[in-house]
């Protein structure tokens, strides 16, 4: 092995910097006192207050991040795997009751009567026949141990069960092949998800909270509850569900959250 | 990086040729820094509004003149608009950086004993350059730390963007809530690092500028006829008190401006 001097990378500087620079600056660099250091960043922070005006809802530029959301829909899609699986908790770790997430506050929240209540079923499925909640009690069913992440930054782990959504989808006759499945809800707040999401094997239909019927502020009598979506997505009091390829904006999709909002 | 001086010149004329002179921010360098600069103020003031919506500390609130986006979606849309911007050039910041060595020259080897006496000076603002292609221990920490930190800050960030898909990454660090502190905690370090950085650019205006033009000339250029006083040093007539060191650029002495 002969030891061979390593040929220096082309872009690398072949001489010293010219050091003049220094010269003129050595007195201001030794005059730095705190006081004026302290002094400019105070002003500096008070440049800063005049700059807080938002450029967000300017048509162009709100479109202009719409479209950077709607890419990164794609690109979540893209990184999405549909057999890998969310970290399960013990019952130990369960909140009791869940956290309230809705776009309003809980005290307003409208119980379902679960006696009148059915389920509705459109779009690519066979059976369209609506269910009534003795019908899905009497189906088997999926418990999850998972954490609810909002997308404002707060997070529990809820214990949740019910039938598993593609077992549903399947028992249904839906077309699984179908680009979405949208959900229509008690409160007239809308949502959909992807198939592969609907069709991962930590989506169901929940029913119960901790072993009980799921209580009204969380979506009785039934609710979307999947691991791989964050909070907004998991639709709460589902009134009808339909399986169908043609996109339609969401409520929070609207209000310019992000739509695939996986996790 | 002991003579960087003696090289041969040939290369040099030849990179001079096809590059024009080279400068102490050579141009790819600067272009990222700015890019750089634009994408962590959205990072940060979106990351402020979406922090805002459920604080980690009771007493930390964000002005809303100081954060990005009126409602917390905007904030969230800039958000992951920044961010493609932030890890693409980051990216090519660090292939260019280890591609054409100046990690490697710039920011090692850090001596420890460098680091104390630097730091000294630093903490009592008498920190002096002796050749401003050369950090100090305090500058190389810096700098380093800084990328460090640019990496974990996109590392948690994934894990916050992801845990699920990346439960593995996740699973490193703990909860939910520990991944959104020491994000949190790299933004302070950057916002930190920014405080130092654009107080000490506005107290030399001249480095500020550099980062815009490229600063002094690297290879030849007018400036450095005067300068391989390393090797024969017959020239020191303008500054006559000064006897002919080896080192001249490291005296402190210099009144004659």
């Amino acid at each position: 092995m002969s030891i061979r001097p390593r040929t220096p990378p082309l872009l690398r500087p072949k001489k010293p910097v010219d050091q003049s620079v220094l010269k003129q600056n050595r007195k201001r660099i030794e005059a730095i006192d705190r006081r004026r250091v302290l002094r400019g960043t105070l002003s500096l922070g008070a440049l800063a207050l005049l700059t807080g005006c938002d450029v967000s809802e300017e048509p162009a530029v709100q479109s202009a991040l719409r479209a950077v959301s709607a890419w990164n829909d794609g690109a979540q899609a893209a990184l999405f795997r549909s057999t890998h699986l969310a970290p399960t908790f013990s019952p130990a770790q369960v909140v009791k009751p869940p956290r309230f997430n809705a776009y309003y506050d809980i005290q307003d929240v409208k119980p379902v009567d679960g006696a009148a209540w059915k389920l509705q079923l459109t779009g690519l499925i066979k059976d369209k026949r609506p269910w009534t909640l003795q019908q899905i009690y009497q189906l088997p069913e999926q418990e999850l141990i998972i954490r609810h992440i909002c997308v404002e930054g707060w997070d529990y782990i809820g214990q949740w069960s019910g039938p598993n959504l593609r077992a549903f989808l399947t028992h249904i006759g839906a077309d699984l092949t179908a680009k979405y499945v949208y959900f229509v809800c008690n409160d007239n707040f809308t949502e959909s998800i992807d198939m592969a999401s609907a069709l991962h094997p930590q989506s169901i239909l929940a029913t119960k909270y901790a072993g009980a019927p799921i209580t009204d502020p969380f979506g009785f009598p039934l609710r979307l509850r999947t691991a791989v979506k964050l909070g907004y997505k998991n639709a709460k009091w589902i009134r009808t569900i339909e399986v169908t390829n043609t996109f339609r904006p969401t409520f929070w999709s609207k209000q310019g959250e992000n739509w695939f909002a996986g996790i | 990086m002991s003579a960087p001086a003696v090289k041969s010149l040939k290369p040099e004329i030849a990179l001079k040729r096809a590059w024009g002179p080279a400068r102490l921010h050579p141009l790819p360098l600067r272009i990222m820094h700015w890019i750089n600069a634009a994408a962590i103020v959205i990072m940060i003031g979106s990351g402020w509004r979406i922090y805002n919506d459920d604080v980690l500390f009771g007493w930390l609130q964000f002005p809303d003149v100081l954060v990005i986006g009126k409602w917390a979606q905007y904030g969230l849309q800039w958000h992951f608009f920044g961010m493609w911007i932030f890890v693409l050039n980051g990216i090519a910041y660090l292939g260019y950086g280890i591609a054409t060595g100046r990690f490697r020259r710039k920011l090692f080897p850090i001596r420890l004993r460098e680091i104390f006496a630097t730091v000294g000076d630093a903490l009592r603002f008498r920190l002096t350059h002796e050749d401003l292609a050369v950090y100090n221990a305090v500058q190389k920490i810096l700098y380093l730390g800084v990328i460090l930190v640019g990496i974990l800050i996109v590392i948690t960030g994934l894990c916050l963007w992801k845990p699920v898909q990346f439960s593995e990454l996740a699973s490193l660090f703990g909860g939910f809530q520990i991944i959104r502190l020491i994000h949190f905690l790299c933004m302070s370090a950057i916002v930190a690092f920014i405080v130092v950085h654009v107080t000490l650019a506005l107290v030399v205006p001249q480095s500020f500028v550099a980062m815009i033009t490229g600063g002094p000339n690297v290879n030849g250029g007018p400036a450095l006829v005067a300068e391989p006083a390393r090797v024969a040093a017959p020239t020191p007539v303008a500054e006559p008190t000064r006897p002919a060191a080896p080192t001249p650029d490291s005296s402190p002495s210099d009144s004659s401006q």
